[in-house]
């Protein structure tokens, strides 16, 4: 070994930087890791406490694995769990849910593509002043407007019904989908709207043949968070329903409130994992659109 | 003949900003006319004021020798290629080109017909069951002509429709469009900030300021009789050179005389019938100026100018000379002799001479 050359200094400290750039990368993950675990913990207590018995969530520990499986909770808080003197389960407010938030998210999704298209491409006098007061519409709280809402309800005979409640979450969901929409169509050139009007094309053709098939990924994202927020809605469901027609949110909410005796904490959160499957469902499967169409919009305009 | 476009005291304001004011053109069946100017002077706004997409303040509108001062654009038998090519970005390009038919209501067997037509006519054939993403600029081009091909219509309005092409393909394409006109016979109004594609192309040109008309006439009128200073300056390339001069009467004869950078001031002996101011600015174009012993005529008078800077083009060179105060371009043949720094005597062309008064910018002559 006597041609053995010393490490030069330079080569010393490019592998001290590599081994620091290694030990760094660890870090981070180590740290990310954690973080992850960290914010997954209740869902983990979650789903493992919904599948334990009462007798075991007595006696064992919180984080612990079940021992044994039982899908007996999830059977009761979908049809048996008790919501005051009744004990259906979450099954019927769970249908409730959904006749509210499929027709609301629809027509506020279409009514805010029609707003954002006469707003963006057709410029009427007060155009701008009529957007802002539709922004500041966002940005009200809604314990503001829980009376004359339900003055205006109550005016119209649709307290306490479903069509009330998808009106409630239609107008209160205008702001956001016409914000949505509007920032989308400002970035199409307005070249295209003359082209089409030469080419004799009126509103509504120009409308339906040309912007909406432009619009899919911020007809996905406005989908999205119309869902999110009426399915998960709580003021308005526990403000403007009556027994009978109250949404999910609302029925958990009595679920976890109104048992007697023993607390059932493995019905209630299967019942909160069940309420909040569907917009979980919705994420998973459209999210990437999401993020997707968040950043289109803005990045252009 | 009736004319086919015929804008009368047109006037538009965006607010208490006149846009335009006071616009008169009439132009007869088979004119291309080409509105010109510098950026912001209205050109586009006239273009669309005459597809119906501006509501125009004043004056009247008609087409076709019909009023459409209040008729919708789809009414008024126009087509329209815009600067974006404004091609619908969903539709394949059969789509795009049939659409109007469509909402018109033509039937199936003539669309088909007029779509194999113009693509022929334009050679877009292989593109037409493409999106107008996956085509190039030029094609869009292509694509944007077709859909107002289509239509048959009176008028054609082109909005800068060359301004997104690369240096080369503009060319052709303007060669392409000029040879449209010819084939087709079709009236076509042409916006443009470019001079060289407004000579290029037009029967008549309207050179727009400010929202003002400052000169309407045929190219070579335009080119050698500009109205103003505004004109004379916008138009042509390397631009007219503008000397300030004075004049005085010698007997019946007229002295124009210009300082040099060196030496005496030079005269020259004008001709001009009537009244001129004493300081007046002379116009002559670069090629109105040419190396003494190469250009013969009555009126081309030599005088001995230094050169400040020589700039071979290829075909010819030019060279730059201070007069008046004022740095003048000549045009000389391409084997000059010329260096920076020496004299050199140049021959100037009074017959091509335009005169304009200094504080107005008026034409004199």
């Amino acid at each position: 070994m006597t041609d053995f050359a010393p490490m030069s200094p330079a080569a010393t400290q490019n592998r001290n930087s590599d081994v620091q750039k290694l030990a760094l990368r660890w870090l981070l993950f180590a740290m990310l890791g954690l973080f992850a675990l960290f914010y997954l913990m209740p869902l983990f207590v979650m789903v493992t406490t919904s599948l334990k018995s009462l007798e075991e969530i007595r006696t064992g520990s919180l984080i612990a694995f079940p021992r044994e499986l039982t899908f007996e909770a999830w059977r009761t808080a979908w049809s048996g769990a008790c919501t005051g003197i009744k004990c259906e389960g979450l099954q019927p407010y769970f249908w409730n849910s959904v006749l509210i938030a499929v027709p609301a998210v629809l027509l506020s999704t279409g009514l805010g593509a029609a707003n954002g298209y006469v707003i963006a491409q057709w410029n009427f006098r007060g155009a701008n002043l009529i957007f802002s007061l539709m922004l500041f519409g966002c940005f009200i709280p809604f314990q503001v407007v829980l009376l004359p809402m339900a003055m205006m309800l109550g005016k119209m005979g649709l307290a306490g019904t479903i069509p009330g409640l998808i009106l409630t979450h239609v107008i209160y969901g205008l702001g956001f989908t016409t914000l949505f929409f509007r920032n989308f169509y400002v970035t199409i050139p307005a070249d295209l709207v003359k082209a089409a009007k030469v080419d004799g094309a009126g509103f509504f053709r120009i409308f339906w043949s040309i912007f909406l098939p432009l619009s899919l990924p911020i007809i996905v994202v406005t989908v999205i968070w119309q869902f999110t927020q009426i399915w998960n809605d709580f003021l308005f469901g526990v403000s403007f329903s009556q027994a009978g027609t109250q949404p999910v949110t609302v029925a958990l909410n009595n679920i976890v409130n109104s048992t007697t005796g023993v607390k059932e904490y493995n019905v209630d959160m299967a019942a909160a994992i069940i309420a909040a499957l569907p917009t979980l469902l919705v994420y998973v499967v459209a999210g990437k659109y999401f993020i997707r169409g968040l950043t289109a919009g803005s990045v252009k305009g | 003949m009736a004319p086919i476009l015929d804008i009368k005291n047109l006037y538009k304001n965006y607010g208490a900003t006149e846009i335009l004011k006071d616009i008169n053109v009439a132009i007869e069946p088979g004119d291309f006319l080409v509105l010109v100017g510098p950026s912001g002077c209205g050109k586009s706004t006239l273009l669309n004021c005459i597809a119906g997409l501006e509501p125009i303040t004043g004056g009247t509108i008609d087409i076709g020798g019909r009023d459409m001062t209040h008729v919708s654009p789809k009414d008024r038998d126009i087509a329209m290629v815009f600067q974006s090519y404004a091609l619908y970005p969903t539709m394949s390009v059969a789509k795009n080109i049939t659409f109007g038919m469509k909402v018109r209501g033509v039937d199936q067997a003539t669309q088909e017909r007029k779509l194999a037509e113009v693509a022929a006519q334009l050679q877009i054939e292989p593109l037409l069951n493409r999106r107008p993403g996956q085509l190039s600029g030029g094609q869009r081009q292509r694509v944007a002509m077709g859909r107002a091909l289509v239509r048959d219509p009176k008028l054609f309005l082109f909005d800068e429709p060359l301004s997104n092409l690369d240096a080369k393909l503009r060319v052709s394409m303007r060669s392409e469009i000029k040879k449209l006109h010819q084939n087709l016979g079709a009236t076509m109004v042409y916006v443009t900030h470019d001079q060289i594609e407004a000579m290029t192309l037009a029967t008549k040109i309207v050179v727009m300021k400010g929202g003002v008309v400052q000169q309407i006439g045929t190219p070579a009128e335009i080119y050698n009789h500009p109205a103003n200073l505004f004109v004379a300056d916008f138009m042509g390339s390397p631009a007219m050179n503008l000397i300030p001069a004075r004049t005085r009467r010698n007997g019946k004869a007229l002295q124009i005389e210009i300082e040099r950078a060196e030496g005496e001031p030079m005269v020259l002996e004008g001709e001009h019938s009537g009244e001129l101011p004493a300081d007046i600015i002379l116009g002559l174009r670069p090629e109105d100026i040419a190396e003494a012993g190469f250009r013969s005529g009555q009126k081309v008078q030599a005088a001995e100018c230094r050169i400040d800077l020589v700039e071979p083009a290829g075909a010819d060179t030019y060279v730059v000379s201070e007069l008046g105060g004022r740095q003048v371009t000549a045009r000389l043949h391409a084997e000059t002799k010329a260096q920076p720094g020496a004299m050199l005597d140049l021959a100037f062309d009074l017959g091509k001479v335009s005169y304009f008064a200094p504080d107005t910018g008026k034409r004199l002559n």
